[in-house]
């Protein structure tokens, strides 16, 4: 009883709420899988966050609470957000959607921006998302170039559409440069676990790759490169601190035009549900500086590449391409929809490892 | 398939490597569980020992004095714990779990200025012409002195528990507080020493993470390590060697499961990873049924406050 009239109370309030304060600031909360101190994924959402509350200064109030496990947890998170009149919760990982889902339906005055997610069942959901897979192939042509031992070892999360998107991409466009190229593939089951992804790292150098791509969040893997020698790139941020030599490039996310957008329209109460993928023609990502061990042609390479993919020019997934299993995929000159890549699960054709279930 | 990739010898190597934080952690735990108190805080002091750990081996330069201050870091945080369940008679398992909860927020505080900083490196220990020999000499002889240290305090603890009189009362005292206390025997004096060698055991167990396995500092980078060195001890029924045996054995899985992945072959990586736990459960199943407790060797006392005027 007590609660109920608890959350009648509290929904009278951010009903009568809205129109009177117009003069407060409006208020925009996240929720974070890992710790904002990862240097990776979460790293950069949390520095799109800053970034924005600059831009607004008054304005805008923002709150975070990071380590959120997906499930009851982020449920009551972001439970507790709405209740304490929070006008737009960002909730920055892929787990997150059936939690975002259940609160937006609880909340129907609050807006909901889910990274990564696919479900979108009530009308103050939106999605946001970023084309990683475009970096991926600049990152897979470098990897192409740049390996000695034709093995790249890739450190893998979760078997989702976003992370299988990413291998086969980078390996498309490295086996495009190097017909003899391998890939290695680790799950880990984890975004974010220094320890693991460090023996990961130490398991594919020990099994003759000389460079390591990463789909996780720690910067482990870069340290572990840099001790052994050979080459990493970073994920989500800008990782070269943690391997000067090593360290080739990375993808680096760069949330905040897009969350300043996205709160300007609440501020003028013009938000709506959308779907937004974004690439390297928005600058949600962008390639952090090249390493000068790569070749001064192959950085050129690299640029057109990049310029290339940002113009619409060229898709990275543009046929002929086969699945795995020998299969036609896409055709001669053909390009991906983007609902197929949003629910890619299956690798290319030349990856010899299965797809885990 | 191709599982001429995987080399067995370093296979073992990093097998050993990845066990010993978690062993660490351990053998304090077992200790601090053999005199009848449960200190679910191993996580949050693991923590503190790798950034404590980290911070001073950075700013000494020195990795060996790092592990002596996260040695320190784990018991001085450990000494929170003793003074809320020993002196103030708190709950074991509240206090344990806010001890995790209050470790992982002021790691991240001591830890701020660190990210991203390189410690310096943990010399590998010459063994000389041991380390020459092959297989053997890369599989064990090629390690960091804390791989070593460890099965040293391994034998230690065992040594400690089962031959002299000091590990005998704190046997008693953890079985039975009421006649250890009837016999004269401090028994809080005896707890409280207990917890502060789980810290300082976890305070290293967390070094070794920051200092050697990862090398850096990472917020939460222990990411539940307590929490199996906590399953270890019950996997270990309380016994020194049994919880090597299971720390080589889950640091096995480990490492087995990411070589077999690297080298193509399809092995389930959930049910691999969640095996431990589930042995785990089946022993505390086994355990909570009165008839098989002594056989399993759960310290009588375990989890159950004292207090004098009992």
């Amino acid at each position: 009883m007590k609660r109920r009239t608890l959350l009648t109370a509290a929904a009278l309030s951010l009903a009568l709420g809205a129109p009177a304060s117009a003069d407060d600031p409006v208020k925009a909360g996240f929720i974070y899988i890992g710790p904002v101190g990862d240097f990776g994924w979460t790293a950069g959402h949390d520095r799109a966050r800053r970034e924005m509350q600059e831009h607004f200064g008054d304005a805008l109030e923002t709150s975070i609470v990071e380590n959120v496990d997906y499930g009851a947890d982020a449920e009551r998170v972001m439970s507790q957000m709405a209740l304490s009149g929070t006008d737009v919760i960002f909730a920055a990982s892929f787990g997150y959607g059936p939690d975002v889902n259940t609160v937006a339906g609880r909340f129907p005055d609050v807006a909901f921006q889910h990274a990564t997610g696919y479900i979108q069942d009530h009308p103050n959901v939106s999605l946001y998302d970023a084309r990683f897979y475009e970096g991926r192939a600049v990152l897979g042509h470098i990897a192409g170039n740049m390996t000695e031992t034709n093995t790249i070892g890739y450190i893998a999360s979760f078997p989702i559409p976003a992370v299988i998107m990413g291998i086969n991409s980078a390996y498309l466009h490295a086996k495009a440069v190097n017909p003899d190229v391998n890939f290695r593939i680790i799950w880990t089951f984890s975004w974010f676990d220094p320890a693991l992804e460090a023996d990961a790292a130490e398991t594919l150098i020990e099994q003759g790759a000389d460079v390591i791509m990463q789909h996780t969040d720690s910067t482990a893997a870069v340290r572990v490169a840099e001790d052994a020698g050979v080459m990493a790139f970073g994920q989500a941020s800008n990782m070269v601190d943690f391997g000067p030599n090593a360290h080739l490039t990375a993808i680096v996310d760069r949330w905040a035009p897009y969350y300043i957008e996205r709160v300007q329209a609440v501020m003028d109460g013009t938000w709506e549900a959308e779907t937004a993928w974004l690439g390297l023609a928005d600058g949600i990502i962008e390639m952090a500086p090249w390493n000068d061990r790569i070749p001064e042609e192959l950085q050129a390479e690299a640029d057109a590449l990049v310029a290339a993919i940002a113009s619409g020019e060229y898709h990275p997934f543009t046929g002929p391409i086969n699945r795995q299993d020998g299969t036609p995929w896409l055709a001669e000159g053909e390009v991906a929809q983007d609902s197929e890549l949003l629910t890619m699960d299956f690798y290319v054709e030349g990856i010899t490892q299965d797809l885990p279930n | 398939m191709i599982l001429g990739s995987i080399n067995p010898a370093v296979l073992l190597a990093a097998l050993m490597v990845a066990a010993t934080p978690i062993l660490l952690a351990a053998i304090g735990e077992l200790v601090v569980e053999k005199s009848g108190v449960l200190n679910l805080g191993v996580e949050g002091m693991m923590i503190i020992g790798a950034v404590t750990g980290f911070v001073i081996a950075v700013n000494t330069s020195s990795a060996l004095v790092g592990f002596i201050g996260a040695a320190l870091g784990g018991m001085v945080l450990s000494l929170l714990f003793a003074l809320l369940t020993q002196v103030l008679m708190t709950n074991h398992v509240a206090s344990g779990l806010a001890l995790t909860l209050f470790g992982l927020g002021l790691s991240a505080l001591i830890g701020q200025g660190y990210v991203g900083v390189t410690p310096p490196r943990t010399p590998k220990l010459d063994l000389g012409w041991l380390s020459e020999i092959p297989f053997l000499g890369r599989a064990l002889f090629s390690h960091d002195i804390m791989v070593y240290l460890t099965i040293a305090l391994v034998a230690g603890v065992w040594l400690f528990l089962s031959h002299t009189r000091a590990g005998m009362i704190l046997r008693a005292v953890g079985e039975n507080h009421d006649a250890a206390h009837a016999l004269g025997y401090h028994v809080k004096r005896v707890r409280t020493l207990a917890i502060m060698f789980g810290g300082a055991c976890a305070g290293l167990g967390g070094a070794y993470l920051s200092l050697i396995r990862v090398p850096q500092w990472t917020e939460g980078m222990t990411v539940g390590a307590g929490w199996i060195a906590l399953a270890l001890v019950v996997f270990a029924s309380w016994r020194p060697w049994r919880a090597m045996a299971g720390a080589y054995l889950f640091g096995g899985v480990v490492v087995l499961q990411l070589n077999l992945q690297a080298a193509g072959v399809r092995i389930p990586v959930e049910y691999l990873s969640m095996s431990p736990y589930l042995i785990t459960i089946m022993v505390l199943a086994i355990i909570s049924s009165g008839k098989a407790r002594g056989s399993l060797n759960a310290p009588g006392s375990l989890n159950r406050p004292f207090h004098a005027s009992n």
